[in-house]
């Protein structure tokens, strides 16, 4: 515990204390170290957020804190006291009751979480009933007041749906009461908001802020996103290959982090390239209708243009219908009437239709490099392939242009006879930008290319796009849901909503007010690192549903 | 400069695979290394049958049903053969055609499943249709009609095993390369304007073996099996060809004297089934483990 | 429309197809019998009339879509047609010959199947529950020898056991043991039922008798596909307690018996009914050879000789017969998965 710290925690006497812990998991037949010695402190109605990248340990820490490791895990060192009980030298039965009465959780994919043969009421009182805390009638009574708190539509109803008969944020919302139903002085919190889009996520983190200090609830906020655990904790914890970095109460560890490592994780949000309106354009979309076999519409009238040597980020929510875009301008999916021309000539509609050099001009990377790589082919044969296949490179030559793509996505010779379950996903992800370089492209589709990599990671490659746009006047289509990326890289925004273009324009005018209403909303929904974010946002909407209202 | 690098990477390389696959093996349980060990000895009596054999396959003696001796180890058949000769050639001819069987069965259900599942639509529909057609009579019992219909030759077994075995080949093979077939690298490579052989051989095929690989074993069993119990039911293996189904039956009634002789082909028969389940069991999960491992 | 009674009523609909081209399949067996079938049937003495008496009898002068249609009319009604070993003396319609027997083989199937399906699913959940344990090794590796064992081997084995119970003491091989050794191992022997080991039955056997002359058949039967099943179960088990809600209602401090019972068992049905029903049918298959190695009477035996004896209509009757089981069984099992999903149950 620092001491410069200690003029906030008056909230409440010491509800968890955490003491050099070490869990580690099995694979690859033996034991590998997940949590190296991690202590951490907590007081009652006190929110602490727990950061860092991928492997960083904090689910693991999340879950050690209620005395449980994952199967294939286990604790194998320290001391856990909570309301000082000591969590791992009690008998199991007893730490089961003190589950789900004073510590609850809640899970990162409640749609995965809930089970889908019970009601969603009869799970939410299910603790309550079974550690006799009350009857069920009063259990089912104060779910639907929890319910209301938090804000779910028809809360007298909604608990006797299915889990699969609720959208993914309401379902959120429910296991956030479920986890209330005891009133548990500890809840932990494993990425609650994840897997949601940024619109339904505001209502979301609203809804646990407000009833977590509701009802003085402690919290571990488990997250990868820096501007959400500032909402929500009152103090975060950076963690790194299962230790820590630093801690710090929130405003202190946002205005001045003290770390090198947390300064790269600040960083990153501030990457911005000013925009450069083009000359010509490339690509011309015009007035595409998409669908699926036998489905409703995907796209609707779309229209957008892509100028030569600039990236178009094209933003949206899941449904937007920004992926199908991509599956319509590759040829995978015929559009069901509009056109599209590139450099001049009308595209033929589908992949067959298309000549080899106009396959070889449009070149796309995904968003998962794990699955767009095979694992079966060495990182040669991956970007060799595309030489030999457009350009009928051989032998030498080929070798040597395969050697000068390394070079220009920064990365050794040495990886050539690896496979892809030997690297890490943003060597991965270079990989897969060398396999479209290497055709020679004029325009490369980018799904997503950022979203399954860490924050870190995501900074060199977004720069190593950008130098290689600089360097061979390729153009970008960028399909993200990441506002930050946008701002990273784009020159022109394309804002779609249920598969309809909404705005589209230089990147300034998108981002500047005044907005049209669908991106007001999107823009305004993107979490800042300012603490007081949500706060203020709050306010705004309730002032605007109040102005509206009168 | 270059290329030594090269070549030295390259050789790095191959050695980490190599010493993979000898980890895993080192690392194998008794009951893989056992199951190999059998199963090597197996295929060297099949395939060295006539110069391990005391006697002649079809080779008749003077005593029906001679007890255990000098002259003839395990004794002699309701014909007068020598069962430890029968024994021995048995297991070239019962492999052997289970073998061609899985073999054929495997050429059929793994193309017609792989081309399924890349294509998909009509020729999908049509094959997957028609295979849950013909997996709705269970095998032994199709078998038995066919046979009724077209007789009990090597020819007609083989062919009636094989079309019947495929079907859950293609099940298989289709279900594993669905997985893959909508894996996004093989859209990178449909994208890249790559035709079907290709992306059939070289980014769907790859990926699917170490499954099929392991189902080869479990359907090599289960063939294996069958033409048994056929042959054991008098409508396989014809003979007076050496086989250890038939030869169950055959000297089926010792048992009731409280002679283990009949025991022989069967157990055999076991033996063989079990050190494949043993291996394949093993192998699937080394594979697994390797998939973990990332 | 109900989700559910759509998706039973479209499963009923499939499996009637199903079972209508399996019939058009086990019919063209005898469209598919080649020419100089009948000659071999009635031997080198057939004259040219008896043989075009016999080819009218088998009905190959007609169109064989009139006779298709004819030979479903009279299977609807129960006639199977008549034996091809009755054309001398008097005719033995193929009805009668399998009545009595499928009664027999039903009778060893449901004996089985109430042996087997509950043994199998206590052990698959009890290694599920304890995996990695001893006791689930044990058992992995027991059940993996036992799967790979041909029935016939069993079956022998087991036989052999019973007759070493009488025989045990007087072979060269008992009498090279010591004598306290030897002595030992016929008493434990001896603890073994003298099961018969022929299954002689008759229509007049009395019940229990037939439970008892059934009894070394359906523990070989047991034997053999509880190894199956017990897998199968305990793979499918795994796979559910692996599932996110699970580990959340550990999270939720629930007994591991709530979480077996009230968590995992809902959802537990379809796969556990599939692996039964997939096992029954294999049950199926194991019935043929267990009978022809016990001498049982049942439908299973008489398939076999019919195929040596190429009796065409009494195997069509009988594939016909396994292969309605056989889609009965996949049928009850997909429409117990429908009814017990709660995605169809209630719809959104």
């Amino acid at each position: 515990m620092k001491s410069k710290n200690s003029g906030q925690r008056e909230k409440g006497t010491k509800l968890l204390s955490v003491r050099n812990l070490h869990v580690e998991g099995f694979s690859d037949e033996r034991w590998h170290p997940i949590v190296r010695g991690v202590d951490l402190s907590l007081k009652r109605g006190e929110v602490l957020g727990l950061i860092g990248e991928s492997g960083a340990g904090k689910s693991t820490i999340g879950l050690a804190a209620m005395g449980y490791a994952k199967p294939g895990c286990r604790i194998t060192q320290g001391s856990i006291l909570f309301d000082g009980i000591d969590l791992l030298a009690m008998a199991e039965t007893a730490r089961r009751r003190l589950r789900g009465s004073r510590i609850a959780y809640v899970a990162q994919s409640a749609a995965a979480s809930f089970n889908p043969a019970h009601r969603l009421l009869d799970q939410t009182v299910e603790t309550v009933v079974a550690h006799g805390i009350a009857s069920r009638e009063a259990a089912n009574r104060d779910a639907m007041k929890l319910y209301r708190r938090l804000h779910l539509p028809d809360p007298d109803t909604i608990g006797f749906r299915y889990p699969h008969q609720v959208s993914g944020g309401q379902l959120q919302r429910a296991m956030t009461a479920m986890a209330m139903a005891c009133r548990p002085d500890l809840i932990v919190f494993d990425e609650p908001t994840t897997a949601l889009d940024v619109t339904t996520q505001v209502e979301v983190l609203a809804s646990i802020r407000k009833i977590v200090e509701e009802f003085n609830t402690a919290a571990i906020y488990v997250t990868h996103d820096l501007a959400v655990v500032a909402q929500m904790a009152n103090r975060i914890m950076v963690l790194r290959h299962g230790r820590t970095v630093e801690e710090a109460e929130t405003r202190q560890m946002l205005a001045a982090p003290a770390e090198d490592y947390t300064r790269t994780l600040w960083a990153v949000r501030k990457l911005a390239k000013p925009e450069v309106p083009a000359a010509d354009h490339l690509l011309t979309i015009d007035n595409i209708t998409a669908a699926y076999a036998g489905k409703v519409k995907v796209l609707q009238d779309v229209s957008i243009k892509v100028p030569r040597g600039r990236t178009v980020a094209v933003v949206g929510e899941s449904g937007s219908g920004k992926s199908t875009l991509a599956r319509v301008i590759t040829g995978l999916l015929p559009p069901v009437s509009g056109s599209i021309s590139f450099a001049g000539h009308r595209l033929p509609r589908t992949l067959k239709e298309r000549p080899k050099d106009i396959l070889r001009r449009i070149q796309m990377i995904y968003q998962m490099p794990d699955n767009a790589l095979n694992p079966r082919q060495t990182v040669e044969e991956v970007i060799s392939r595309p030489l030999e296949f457009y350009l009928g490179l051989k032998g030498a030559a080929c070798d040597r242009r395969v050697g000068e793509l390394m070079h220009m996505i920064e990365m050794d010779e040495n990886f050539l006879d690896r496979l892809p379950g030997e690297l890490s996903g943003g060597q991965k992800q270079r990989i897969c930008i060398a396999r479209a370089l290497a055709a020679n492209p004029e325009l490369i589709i980018c799904d997503e290319v950022t979203s399954a990599l860490d924050q870190i990671v995501q900074e060199e490659i977004l720069k190593l796009l950008m130098r290689l746009q600089q360097e061979f006047g390729v153009s970008y289509i960028f399909i993200t849901h990441d506002i930050a990326t946008v701002r990273a890289i784009a020159d022109e925004v394309v804002v779609m909503h249920q598969g309809k273009v909404v705005e589209q324009g230089l990147k300034t005018e998108i981002l500047t007010p005044p907005h049209a209403p669908y991106t007001e909303l999107l823009l305004s929904s993107v979490p800042e690192m300012d603490p007081d974010w949500l706060t203020k946002l709050l306010e705004t909407r309730e002032r605007k549903r109040v102005g509206a209202a009168n | 400069m270059t290329s030594t690098e090269h070549v030295v990477a390259v050789s790095r390389q191959r050695r980490t695979r190599a010493s993979r696959v000898k980890t895993a093996l080192k690392k194998a349980p008794f009951s893989a290394w056992f199951g190999i060990v059998v199963i090597l000895g197996y295929v060297f009596v099949a395939l060295l049958a006539p110069w391990i054999a005391p006697y002649g396959e079809t080779q008749v003696f003077t005593e029906a049903f001679a007890p255990w001796s000098q002259e003839f180890i395990v004794g002699t058949d309701q014909l007068g053969r020598d069962v430890l000769t029968r024994l021995i050639y048995g297991a070239r001819n019962t492999i052997g055609i289970a073998f061609a069987t899985t073999l054929l069965s495997f050429a059929v259900g793994v193309t017609l499943g792989l081309l399924a599942a890349m294509y998909r639509g009509w020729l999908d529909q049509i094959l997957s249709r028609a295979v849950d057609v013909l997996m709705s009579i269970p095998s032994l019992i199709f078998a038995l009609m066919l046979l009724s219909i077209f007789g009990s030759s090597v020819t007609s077994l083989i062919l009636i095993i094989a079309l019947l075995d495929s079907t859950r080949v293609f099940r298989l093979a289709r279900a594993v390369g669905l997985n893959v077939a909508v894996m996004e690298y093989v859209e990178a490579a449909q994208l890249r304007g790559e035709g079907p052989r290709w992306i059939l051989t070289k980014e769907i095929l790859p990926n699917v073996l170490p499954p099929l690989i392991a189902e080869f074993g479990l359907r090599f069993c289960f063939v294996f099996l069958t033409i048994a119990a056929l042959s054991f039911l008098g409508v396989g293996i014809q003979p007076p060809t050496a086989d250890w189904g038939s030869m169950v039956r055959e000297n089926a009634t010792l048992i009731t004297y409280g002679d283990i002789t009949p025991l022989l082909p069967a157990g055999a028969i076991a033996l063989l089934t079990v050190s494949v389940n043993f291996v394949v069991d093993w192998f699937l999960h080394a594979t697994s483990g390797l998939r973990d491992e990332k | 429309m109900n989700p559910v009674v759509r998706t039973v009523l479209q499963r009923l609909g499939l499996g009637l197809i199903t079972l209508f081209i399996v019939t058009i399949i086990i019919f063209s067996a005898i469209a598919m019998l080649p020419g100089d079938f009948a000659k071999a049937m009635l031997g080198q003495s057939a004259t040219p009339e008896t043989v075009a008496a016999f080819q009218r009898e088998i009905g190959i002068d007609r169109p064989p879509v009139e006779r298709y249609f004819a030979w479903v009319g009279q299977i609807v009604q129960g006639d199977f047609g008549s034996s091809f070993a009755s054309r001398t003396g008097y005719r033995r319609t193929v009805a009668e010959i399998i009545a009595p027997r499928l009664y027999n083989t039903m009778f060893l199937a449901v004996m089985t199947a109430l042996i087997a399906v509950p043994l199998a699913l206590g052990l698959g959940i009890l290694a599920a529950l304890y995996r990695n344990s001893w006791f689930d090794r044990v058992v992995n590796t027991v059940t993996l020898t036992t799967i790979s064992f041909p029935e016939f081997f069993v079956a022998y084995m087991l036989a052999y056991l019973i007759i070493s119970r009488d025989t045990f003491i007087g072979t060269e091989f008992a009498q090279s043991l010591p004598e306290w050794l030897a002595a030992s191992i016929n008493w434990v022997l001896n603890l073994v039922p003298k099961f018969p080991t022929l299954a002689n039955i008759s229509d007049q056997t009395p019940f229990w008798e037939h439970v008892w002359r059934a009894a070394l058949p359906s523990i070989t039967l047991t034997l053999v596909i509880v190894a199956h099943m017990m897998r199968m179960t305990r793979t499918a088990i795994i796979n559910m307690l692996a599932s996110p809600y699970i580990d959340m209602a550990r999270l939720k401090g629930m007994s591991p018996m709530t979480i077996v019972l009230r968590h995992a068992l809902p959802n537990a049905w379809a796969p556990i009914v599939t692996v039964i029903a997939f096992n029954l049918a294999y049950l199926i298959v194991g019935v043929v050879v267990v009978e022809v190695v016990f001498v049982y009477p049942g439908i299973g035996q008489l398939m076999v000789d019919a195929v040596k004896s190429r009796d065409v209509p009494v195997v069509q009757a009988c594939a016909l017969i396994f292969a309605a089981t056989y889609i009965l069984l996949n049928l009850t099992a997909d429409i117990i998965s429908i009814a017990t999903n709660p995605r169809l149950l209630h719809p959104r």
